[in-house]
């Protein structure tokens, strides 16, 4: 594979262009938003000077710059989420929302936001315990589908049987809801839209820590992965310990998940449209190329819809989860619709 | 290549099937096999009989019930998962996710036992990866995508993929099960040739009988009641043992042809004189489809002398469909 094909060119002109919008949106995010700094005061904040007024200073360095940072680490971590979960169940359209990854870690953030009764403060003890409730959460639903992937071989069965899951917790959820108090339901209510906003410069080396450790433990997966694009009975067959190996991606993909959930609510879509959107662009499934565009392409649509989130038109940011669905259902459809024509599913 | 074959694989007084808690389901029990390095061994036998359990348990992808699975005079189980995976490769029928990785991707992947943690391949790693899609004829395919590969194609780049693994056995489960004609004697004559020229150990399970009778170095015949019997192709037609393989259904081993036909009985019966073999082959087909069997002495008789000039019961016609619709019409 030394040889240089158009296919190892096209990889490295993908990621190239996915760098070059990393770097083109991440500081149109600290320019652009409901208050108008020009881009020379920004980067003399960002270096360290003074600015002309004070509240830009307190404007990029404590709201926008965090919430790039937190969006570019977001959109990596669950699409990345995603990949495992695709390659892992050898399933194109898994993604933690719809295995129901995300909805059990909302059930854990639901039970400790209001099990506190809406008193969750900004303490770091409270912050803890959302994460805690998520991992757990996660976990919980993880273990359903590993129990059930034994037992049910069909990857469409189990699909169903995770968004059947998710119904569960989302039930589970809705009670919760109905006997807690209107506080707790409120704060809920807002964390469940998703907002890249919600993690504060002191709380983002945990956040940033967090999903860099579990990405860089995925990218030492990359071999098994590849073996597992096989399908699980050859890639035993090439000396794969299957259960381990599995083990340890829906380990990965659901501290993933969770860890993104707890910050910044159940965000949709980006988990199950990006690895697509990355094979389409490399044209590669192969996860020595796959699995880093992944993630860079997910901080990118990440930051793209936190871009459009604080978009001048409104007054207050508009939450996440609406965007996410405008940008990731075309693609689904177009997928479904063109998956005679994709390489991917041939 | 002339010293007598080394059986790399044997079995002891295998039992193979089902375990289900306590319950045993036995396929097929009393098992002593040995497969030879340099030789395809062809597995055939009705369908539900055993033919992939049988693989499953000698690859050790399955425990068989007793007895014991022996490589190299070391048992199975001795074996760990890695060291396995050098000593035999699978080529299953399964569809996989690999549409979109070349065909030399694809084929690297065998390489998956030898390389290191990322999977990085060294200039050994690479002359294998080309020996193998050599050997299987798809080297100018080697940056081609899986999933705008023929059938036939792709089941090269499996079998090339398995040749990548340098494993000594190779077992294919039904290999030609979704090919056309042309690519299934393509495979199988691919896979005879690498059994010799690559000294491998070449086991598969087939429907294909008229292939595998041609090509098989020796044939694996599981019977319809649940024995087994192996022996070279032509020792086991004379014996008479193909007829066993479906005795319980409507057909019979036709050993002229090399292949199993239907067993019915004839409404009507008429003489046949023909002094060329193909025509004759071929106007019994004919007669045969129309239900009606070729006897001596009968009271209408048929000359042929060739294809567009026929005599029945002495009026000439031009072609065997006019001779067709006279002959129904007796």
């Amino acid at each position: 594979m030394t040889q240089a094909t158009p296919k190892y060119n096209r990889s490295k002109i993908a990621l190239r262009i996915l760098s070059a919008l990393l770097l083109i949106l991440f500081p149109a995010c600290l320019i652009i938003g409901s208050v108008n700094i020009p881009f020379n005061e920004v980067l003399n904040i960002l270096i360290g000077n003074e600015a002309t007024r004070k509240t830009w200073e307190i404007i990029v360095l404590e709201t926008r710059l965090p919430m790039a940072c937190t969006a570019m680490l977001a959109g990596a971590a669950l699409s990345v989420a995603g990949l495992l979960l695709q390659t892992t169940f050898d399933n194109p359209l898994a993604g933690p929302s719809i295995l129901g990854v995300s909805t059990g870690s909302s059930l854990g953030v639901a039970i400790v936001m209001l099990a506190l009764g809406g008193s969750i403060g900004h303490s770091f003890g409270s912050y803890v315990s959302i994460l805690a409730g998520a991992l757990l959460g996660a976990g919980i639903i993880i273990l359903t589908l590993l129990a059930f992937s034994s037992i049910v071989k069909s990857s469409i069965m189990l699909l169903i049987i995770g968004i059947l899951v998710s119904y569960l917790a989302s039930s589970a959820i809705s009670l919760l809801n109905f006997f807690s108090t209107q506080e707790g339901v409120h704060s809920f209510v807002i964390w469940g839209l998703g907002n890249f906003s919600g993690v504060t410069f002191e709380r983002l080396p945990i956040f940033a820590s967090l999903i860099i450790i579990s990405l860089s433990l995925s990218l030492l997966l990359v071999k098994p992965l590849n073996a597992l694009l096989l399908g699980a009975r050859y890639a035993e067959n090439l000396g794969v310990n299957i259960r381990s190996t599995r083990n340890k991606l829906l380990v990965l993909s659901g501290i993933l998940t969770a860890v993104v959930t707890a910050f910044c609510g159940p965000i949709g879509f980006i988990g199950l449209i990006v690895p697509h959107i990355a094979r389409l662009a490399l044209k590669s499934s192969n996860h020595v190329v796959l699995l880093p565009a992944t993630a860079l392409c997910g901080a990118v649509i990440a930051l793209l819809c936190s871009l459009i989130s604080v978009l001048p038109i409104s007054s207050g940011v508009i939450p996440i989860n609406a965007i996410t669905p405008i940008i990731g259902v075309p693609i689904i459809i177009y997928i479904i619709l063109n998956r005679k024509r994709i390489l991917y599913f041939n | 290549m002339s010293t007598p074959k080394s059986a790399i694989l044997t079995t002891n007084n295998l039992t193979i099937g089902y375990r289900n808690g306590k319950n045993e389901t036995t396929i097929l029990s009393g098992l002593n096999l040995s497969l030879n390095c340099g030789e395809l061994v062809c597995l055939l036998g009705a369908n539900g009989i055993g033919k992939s359990t049988l693989l499953r348990t000698l690859s050790g992808v399955q425990q068989s019930l007793s007895g014991d699975v022996y490589i190299n005079e070391q048992k199975l189980s001795y074996y760990s998962q890695r060291e396995r995976s050098k000593l035999i490769s699978i080529v299953y029928t399964d569809r996989t996710l690999a549409g979109a990785l070349t065909v030399s991707e694809l084929v690297s992947l065998g390489r998956h036992p030898y390389t290191g943690f990322f999977g990085h391949l060294d200039i050994t790693d690479l002359k294998i990866i080309a020996h193998a899609l050599e050997a299987v004829g798809m080297k100018d395919k080697a940056n081609c995508y899986v999933g705008t590969l023929s059938d036939g194609e792709r089941q090269k780049a499996m079998i090339a993929r398995a040749l990548a693994q340098e494993a000594p056995i190779i077992i294919l489960d039904e290999p030609t099960a979704f090919l056309d004609v042309a690519s299934r004697i393509e495979t199988m004559n691919n896979l005879h040739r690498l059994a010799q020229k690559e000294d491998k150990a070449i086991l598969l399970s087939s429907h294909d009988i008229n292939q595998s009778l041609a090509l098989a170095n020796r044939l694996w015949l599981l019977r319809n009641d649940h024995s087994m019997i192996e022996g070279i192709t032509e020792d086991l037609v004379f014996s008479g043992e193909l007829n066993n393989l479906f005795a319980d259904r409507d057909v019979a081993f036709d050993a002229s042809i090399g292949d199993f036909t239907s067993n019915r009985s004839f409404q009507k019966q008429i003489s046949l004189n023909c002094e060329d073999g193909l025509l004759k082959r071929w106007i019994i087909n004919a007669l045969q489809r129309e239900g009606i069997g070729i006897s001596n002495d009968m009271p209408n008789v048929i000359t042929a002398i060739s294809p567009c000039k026929i005599a029945i019961n002495g009026a000439l016609v031009n072609s065997i469909s006019e001779m067709l619709d006279r002959v129904k019409s007796l």
